[in-house]
């Protein structure tokens, strides 16, 4: 990326022209900016001898697709072990991809070296979870912040500390702490403090994971509307990770449902917080604790799902949500689902053999309950 | 059962089975004396549960583990009283308070891993908290006693799954077990401080399901202690929120988060996205940070931080702390707030939010 100046000029240059593609290369017109093909990333699981030899893969991520348009945000929900913030860590590459690619722009990152991947970096940025391990206890506020824009000589020696000053005041900090460690800040200072960091070299992506999920729940909305006022102003798309729901519809216009590595459904918010069709996804809905509930009395119908999300060592075959599904048949067991476009929606994919929508499934899935609970009291 | 739901002996008087009466903890450190928690009163009645609401430092968690007198007595100044089922617990020998904590009370940890011992089978672990409150039971009656525990939490192949250590067990199976090896002996009063918080949402579901069974079938009391107003909602009878180390507002949960009467509770509401708002629309945070135990803010505790101070006369929210009384519709809603017709200007606050500052200073 050029120097800031010529940056900011290609920004005017976009919204006059006020297309939606920023890349300089005409041909990419309308292309996403970041665009995710069959990613697998798997973990190698070594025996305990002296051989350490490999005894199986636990299979993290494999084969998600997926794709961000330029300052657009998608969120990436699912539980834990789903693969979400695997994911997010492959497209930055802390971790190597096994297969499959990353493309930014047009450019492969997949396959980049340590060394060509450096340009790269400054393009792909990442917001860490917990605010209290991710900063160097031992550096300074503006040792922090300013420490990519030395790396990336993004701004002379001489301008960084100014530079600093202008992010810290941008997040809501007084740029006159710069001098001060992290440990005289509260946690959602800090969690600033990362979010400073990561938009020191104007990137053009922001891996948020989890975000906000470590704050005190009353810092929870400064912390979204801040970065939903800085992802405007600057045109960041955000891949934003998280698993809860309430959060992600909040933040992100589209929205990818994981479960055990793989994305069951994918939409728009629209689509999967009113007209989920994957059953997972259905029940993940119906399990968020709602507090309207106590206002109108009683209980909410909700799906109860049996068990554990199962090791991603051995997933299930077929559907690997099977093991957990009310709906599944031998099918299930023996072909994996595709993600297949729901209705006439655009962009609204689900993964399911059985795939129906949320108000006939749910009735289902009490009905078989009570039959499950009736069989249970007769036996 | 040693203690059938029938045998719900009530104390002299009609009192509730918890009383809490101006409870007040302190911690001197060698910075100055943590107000943890200053003077805090509930009750609760057997088979309700009593649902806290706090942020971290609010004192919630403070104020259980000396109910449940988990506290570090050498280091910590507690005054007020605590009754449990008419037993006053503040000041009450070790050796008693043994006896009390596990057979009458029981706790719930937020971390199962942690409150596990991993060097004993799950088993054992349960069978040891039985035999110490029933010295005459036989090894085996403890065991099997710790099975049917382990069945009745919804654990697979009981007999099998006791043989095995926590780490063996995943996260929602680690909490059935640690919720078996609390009612073991059948307490009376639970207290559950952030059960389901490490949980998944599915299994959050889960789990909050058993515990609501398990109260039907056991008829005991629960102190739920939660940040997440969704839990709370489908949990609780009734709301405690504390902040800043004080109870600010209290009553049935219907009414606290339905017609929030504090500013702090309000706030936290409207700061919440939820399923039915439009998503587009900018979230309502509370500005500021929670205030420093060691260094109090003085009058209310919530005043750095209220967007309604100007509503009240005067410097009355910095100089003066209210009390916890009813607002002016009376009844047993009760909030701490110098706002004489909080309802009213909260209700229109929240019609007008958008204009309202966005995220303010920190």
């Amino acid at each position: 990326m050029a120097p800031p100046e010529i940056a900011s000029d290609v920004d005017k240059q976009t919204t006059a022209t006020s297309t939606a593609n920023a890349s300089h290369d005409p041909a990419r017109a309308g292309a996403p900016l970041l665009e995710v093909k069959d990613l697998v990333k798997y973990f190698p699981v070594k025996s305990s001898g002296l051989l350490r030899r490999v005894v199986g893969q636990v299979q993290a991520v494999d084969g998600i697709s997926f794709s961000i348009n330029k300052g657009e945000s998608l969120g990436l929900v699912g539980e834990s072990g789903c693969g979400k913030t695997t994911t997010g860590r492959v497209l930055t590459k802390l971790y190597e991809p096994t297969s499959g690619s990353i493309l930014l722009e047009g450019t492969d990152l997949a396959p980049l070296s340590g060394k060509q991947m450096l340009p790269f970096r400054k393009d792909v940025q990442m917001i860490f979870q917990d605010p209290y391990t991710s900063l160097n206890p031992r550096h300074t506020v503006g040792s922090i912040v300013g420490t990519p824009l030395r790396v990336h000589s993004v701004v002379p020696g001489n301008k960084v500390l100014s530079r600093v000053q202008e992010l810290l005041e941008l997040v809501g900090l007084n740029p006159e702490h710069y001098n001060r460690y992290p440990n005289e800040f509260s946690g959602g200072q800090r969690q600033r403090i990362g979010i400073a960091r990561a938009l020191a070299l104007q990137p053009k992506l922001m891996i948020a994971d989890e975000p906000v999920s470590a704050l005190d729940v009353s810092i929870q909305a400064q912390v979204i509307n801040l970065l939903q006022d800085l992802q405007k102003e600057f045109d960041i798309a955000v891949l934003f990770i998280a698993h809860d729901l309430a959060i992600v519809r909040h933040f992100c216009p589209k929205v990818a449902v994981m479960y055990l590595g793989k994305i069951v459904e994918t939409g728009d918010r629209e689509s999967i917080y009113t007209n989920a069709h994957h059953p997972y996804a259905q029940a993940l809905l119906s399990s968020i604790p709602d507090i309207k509930q106590a206002q109108v009395g009683g209980r909410r119908e909700r799906i109860m799902l049996e068990g554990d999300v199962p090791s991603p060592i051995n997933p299930p075959s077929g559907c690997r949500f099977r093991t957990r599904c009310w709906k599944a048949k031998d099918i299930c067991a023996e072909q994996e689902p595709p993600l297949l476009q729901i209705g006439g929606k655009e962009g609204h994919f689900a993964a399911c053999h059985f795939a129906e929508p949320y108000d006939s499934a749910i009735h289902d899935a009490a009905k078989a309950q009570r039959e499950a609970d009736a069989a249970a009291k007769a036996s | 059962m040693s203690s059938p739901v029938e045998d719900v002996t009530r104390p002299a008087g009609d009192e509730p089975f918890l009383v809490v009466d101006d409870l007040t903890v302190k911690f001197p450190t060698h910075d100055g004396i943590v107000h943890a928690v200053s003077g805090l009163s509930y009750s609760v009645e057997m088979g309700k549960t009593l649902g806290i609401v706090g942020e971290s430092g609010s004192g919630k968690s403070v104020s259980s583990m000396a109910v449940v007198g988990l506290h570090d007595a050498k280091r910590t100044e507690i005054s007020g009283s605590i009754r449990v089922g008419g037993t006053e617990i503040i000041g009450l020998s070790e050796t008693r308070m043994r006896r009390l904590r596990g057979n009458e009370v029981a706790m719930i940890f937020q971390d199962a891993l942690a409150a596990l011992h991993p060097f004993y089978r799950v088993g054992a672990q349960l069978a040891e908290g039985y035999l110490a409150h029933h010295p005459d039971a036989t090894k085996r009656e403890a065991h099997d006693k710790g099975v049917a525990m382990l069945d009745r939490v919804g654990i697979p192949q009981p007999d099998q799954r006791a043989r095995d250590f926590p780490h063996q067990f995943s996260g929602g199976m680690r909490q059935r077990a640690m919720i078996a090896m609390a009612l073991v002996n059948d307490p009376r009063l639970l207290f559950a401080d952030e059960p389901t918080t490490a949980l998944d949402v599915t299994v959050q579901a889960q789990i909050l399901d058993l515990l609501q069974d398990l109260q039907r079938d056991f008829g005991s009391a629960i102190v739920f202690i939660t940040h997440d107003l969704g839990v709370i909602a489908e949990m609780a009878d009734d709301v405690l929120v504390m902040y800043g180390g004080r109870a600010v507002e209290v009553g049935t949960c219907r009414a606290v988060l339905s017609r929030p009467q504090m500013p702090y509770t309000w706030g936290l509401l409207e700061s919440i996205p939820e399923a039915q708002t439009d998503p587009t629309l900018p979230l309502l945070p509370i500005p500021g940070t929670p205030p420093s135990l060691l260094h109090p803010p003085t009058g209310c505790p919530f005043h750095p931080r209220c967007r309604f101070t100007g509503e009240v006369p005067g410097d009355l929210c910095e100089r003066e702390l209210p009390d916890l009384i009813p607002g002016i519709e009376g009844g047993e809603h009760l909030r701490r707030c110098h706002l004489r017709n909080a309802h009213e200007v909260l209700s229109n606050a929240a019609a007008k939010k958008s204009k309202v500052g966005r995220h303010g200073p920190s």
